[in-house]
């Protein structure tokens, strides 16, 4: 049964709350400083590696508000694309070209070996199916 | 309280994010890509803007770090093979000029 519109929004909403305050207290705790941003790094990468291991377990394949309320609630309230986009220009404006690109292609990069190494605990039809429930938004 | 207050943003943030990729996800990621866009050049605005903490938490922590993601992002970047490396380019490039873009409008 697929759950209504409205409860798929409200799962990623208060998943949403939960991973941006998660951020915002790391953030608080362990703060970027002004060289490389390597607690936005951190989040982010382990924001994705987190995401692409979710089709994996049995619970998140089960229920597709559970998949939501964790992938593009908690994950996606957690991962941010505005900060690091922000970090950069930053880098740039103080004319440390080389550190934004590194930062930038470096976070892309890693991110995406993250998700290659946690694919391998599920299955291309397990993947698939996560995505089709929207879990990968 | 500026927990309470990133909270209200990541939700509001994050469930706009979830209804545009309903809305607009297909072959391409086109509501994905729009809210990773829109919400850079929103926090580059407010950054600009030196917001005061209480309203940096709300809008900028809150709800430009729930509208965006990294982590659906490099997942549809993966999931898409050789057309995922298009997509990726495009997201990171566009965002940053977005990003550049709110700023600069936030300082005129």
């Amino acid at each position: 049964m697929t759950p209504p519109l409205p409860r798929l929004l409200a799962a990623v909403a208060l998943g949403g709350a939960v991973g941006a305050v998660l951020r915002h207290a790391v953030g608080e705790a362990v703060p970027d400083g002004s060289g490389f941003p390597w607690t936005t790094f951190a989040i982010n990468v382990s924001g994705a590696f987190a995401l692409a291991l979710l089709p994996a377990l049995a619970a998140v394949r089960r229920s597709r508000t559970l998949a939501v309320a964790l992938g593009p609630g908690v994950l996606g309230g957690w991962t941010t694309l505005s900060a690091t986009s922000e970090q950069g220009r930053s880098l740039l404006d103080q004319g440390r070209p080389a550190l934004a690109a590194a930062y930038l292609l470096g976070t892309l990069l890693t991110a995406l070996a993250a998700v290659t190494v946690a694919s391998h605990w599920s299955r291309p039809e397990e993947q698939a199916a996560f995505a089709a429930e929207e879990g990968d938004r | 309280m500026t927990a309470l207050l990133v909270a209200v943003g990541g939700a509001v943030g994050a469930a706009l994010r979830f209804l545009l990729g309903h809305l607009l996800d297909r072959d391409l990621p086109v509501g994905t890509f729009a809210v990773n866009v829109v919400g850079s050049f929103l926090l580059g605005l407010f950054t600009a803007l030196s917001l005061d903490e209480q309203l940096l938490a709300l809008l900028g922590t809150g709800f430009c770090g729930g509208l965006t993601t990294y982590s659906a992002f490099a997942v549809q970047t993966h999931a898409r093979g050789r057309r995922g490396a298009l997509y990726a380019a495009l997201t990171v490039v566009v965002a940053l000029g977005a990003c550049a873009l709110g700023f600069w409008v936030g300082q005129a």
